[in-house]
Formats: structure tokens, sequence, C-alpha cells
């Protein structure tokens, strides 16, 4: 692992370990954070599918119907039926923080109440075939609109999930051994130079030494001549 | 208060207009586009979409994966259902956890 580029002096090294106390914190809050995540959205998603297939399912039957229907009527006359809604559907949007993530909640409002206004024809000239399809797909307008709210929150939450995801990798497997070998480093450099420092020290003090008392000249000479000392 | 639509061919949206959505009828993808791009720029939630014309659709779809609204929901036209839908869910578990862990369930 490449260490920082710094000098490796005291004060850098004290910087580098405030950052490294940080960034390991910030590891374990967002190590927590992806967990909890994850927990909320396999809830959701789990939810989402059962009900998408729900939906699915339902769908596929108005569908039937609705073809049936406009086998038998003229689509001039199909298309007439259907082409001024009684019932209107309005929404209302709000948002729930799961793990700072703002996720939308749907909340519905239709025109009136009564379960007849969604036929707006006459039923004179439309087949009862048209009325299974509307009546299908209002009863699937709940589930629908459930499915837009957790199929929306599943997206965003796995989004989330990976940039968390990322963040904890980036500072599990590049931040934190980064500034661990960077301090590592430092203070074997700062060790190094201490230990360079005496070793200095040592020769210098054996140079005066020499410099007082000429240990070498008086080697040199014969040992009946040696001068006591 | 926000607006829920529904886009897709004249046959699979017909009956969504009896209940009140907006409906805008697109034949190809290249009308479904340009109709999305609309609903996003008005006050509209949530956007049910054929998967018909949503499988030619999907760099337009990602662009709003992650904004808040609107809603892109896949929904099975009249042909019947090409699977899209579910196999979003199963990607955005695989994004989310590394493997699809809920393909056994």
């Amino acid at each position: 692992m490449a260490r920082l580029n710094v000098n490796p002096t005291r004060m850098e090294q004290t910087k580098l370990k405030r950052r490294l106390v940080t960034a390991r914190r910030g590891h374990k809050l967002l190590k927590d954070k992806r967990d909890e995540l994850m927990r909320q959205f396999l809830e959701i998603v789990r939810h989402n599918l059962a009900l998408r297939k729900k939906v699915e399912a339902a769908l596929g039957k108005a569908h039937r119907s609705f073809t049936i229907a406009s086998a038998v009527m003229s689509p001039e006359i199909l298309e007439e039926a259907l082409m001024y809604p009684k019932q209107s559907v309005t929404l209302a949007l709000s948002t729930k923080n799961i793990m700072s993530v703002n996720v939308p909640v749907y909340k519905f409002q239709m025109k009136s109440d009564d379960p007849a206004e969604i036929f707006p024809y006459g039923f004179a000239t439309t087949s009862g075939e048209l009325d299974d399809a509307v009546r299908a797909l209002s009863q699937t307008l709940n589930d629908l609109l459930e499915l837009a709210q957790s199929e929306k929150t599943a997206q965003m939450l796995a989004q989330e999930i990976e940039k968390t995801r990322r963040r904890v990798n980036a500072l599990e497997y590049v931040m934190i051994p980064q500034l661990e070998e960077t301090i590592k480093y430092i203070r074997m450099k700062l060790e190094e130079n201490e230990r360079g420092n005496t070793s200095r020290l040592m020769k210098v003090k054996d140079m005066m030494l020499e410099q007082a008392h000429h240990y070498a000249e008086r080697e040199s000479l014969p040992l009946s001549e040696a001068v006591p000392i | 208060m926000y607006k829920i639509a529904v886009v897709g061919d004249r046959d699979s949206t017909l009956g969504f207009k009896a209940l009140g959505l907006d409906t805008v009828f697109a034949d190809s993808p290249e009308e479904a586009r340009g109709a999305i791009h609309r609903l996003a720029a008005e006050d509209c939630a949530v956007i049910y979409l054929t998967e018909q014309l949503a499988q030619s659709l999907t760099p337009e779809l990602d662009r709003y994966t992650n904004a808040q609204r609107p809603a892109i929901i896949l929904i099975p036209g009249k042909a019947g259902s090409l699977g899209i839908g579910i196999e979003n869910i199963n990607k955005a578990v695989e994004k989310a956890v590394g493997s699809n862990i809920l393909k056994n369930e």
C-alpha cells in the first residue's frame, strides 16, 4: 500500500493519527448504516417482488377483459365510452427518511368515493367485458400505487447502499491502511534519526577525547617510553 | 397535488382513463420518450409505462431512477408481461447486495 507523500515530522504524525481516529470512527458508522440500510432494503424488496407479481397478474386479467371488450365493441364506441372520465385521482407526495434517504410516500385521493363513478359511460352501448376490465383496473389501483412507492423506495435504497458500500470499502481498504502505513513510516524515520543522532554523538565524543589525550600517538610508542596518563 | 400518468399504446392505457389517471398514447419509443420528459417537467409524481415501450428506453429510465420524482413504474402492456419489471427488481438487489440473494425465493 502506497504511503502518503508527507514530511516525516512529529507534527505530521500527530495530524495523521488524528485523521486515522476519524477515519476509523467514520468507517464504523458507515458500516452500521450499510447494515441497517440492507436490512430495510431486503424487507422492502421482498414486499416489492410479491406486490409486482400480484399487480402483473391482475393487470393481465384486466387486459384480457379489455381485449374481449374491444373485440365485441367497435373502436369508436369504446373510445367514446372512456373518453371523458367522471373519476379523477390526485396524489399527495410526502417523504419519509430512511437512514437519510428521502423516499417518497404517496397518498392518493379520489375525487369521489362512489365505486360506481369509475364507469364514465351508460351501459346501453357497451359490453359487460368492459365493465369487468374497468372494475379490475380500479381494484388494482391501490396495489399499483403501493407498487410505485415500494419500487421507487427500493431503487433509491439500492443506490444509497451501493454508495455507502463504496465508502466503507474505500475507508477500510485504502484510507485506513494508507494512514497506518504513513504513521508507521514517520515513526520509523524519527527513530532512525534518533539512532543516527546517538551514534553521531558517540563519534563526536570519541573525537573530542582523542583530541584531548592523543590515544593514537601514545599507542604507537614503544611500551618503555609510554608516559603514564 | 401531483398527477399520475400512464404512458403506453392505446389499448393498454384506455382502461386507466376511466379511473381518472392521465393517459398519454404513445405507439413508438420516441413518442414515449417525449411524453415522459414532458410529464416529468410537469407535476407528475408517478408514471406507469408499458414494458413494451420501456425496453428501448433504458437510458431515459436510468436518468429518472435516482430522481425523487417522478417514479417510473413498468407495467405489462396488453401483450402481457415481458419480465422487465421483475428483472429491474433483481437488478436493484444485485446492485445493493452484490449478488441476487432472492433468486431462489
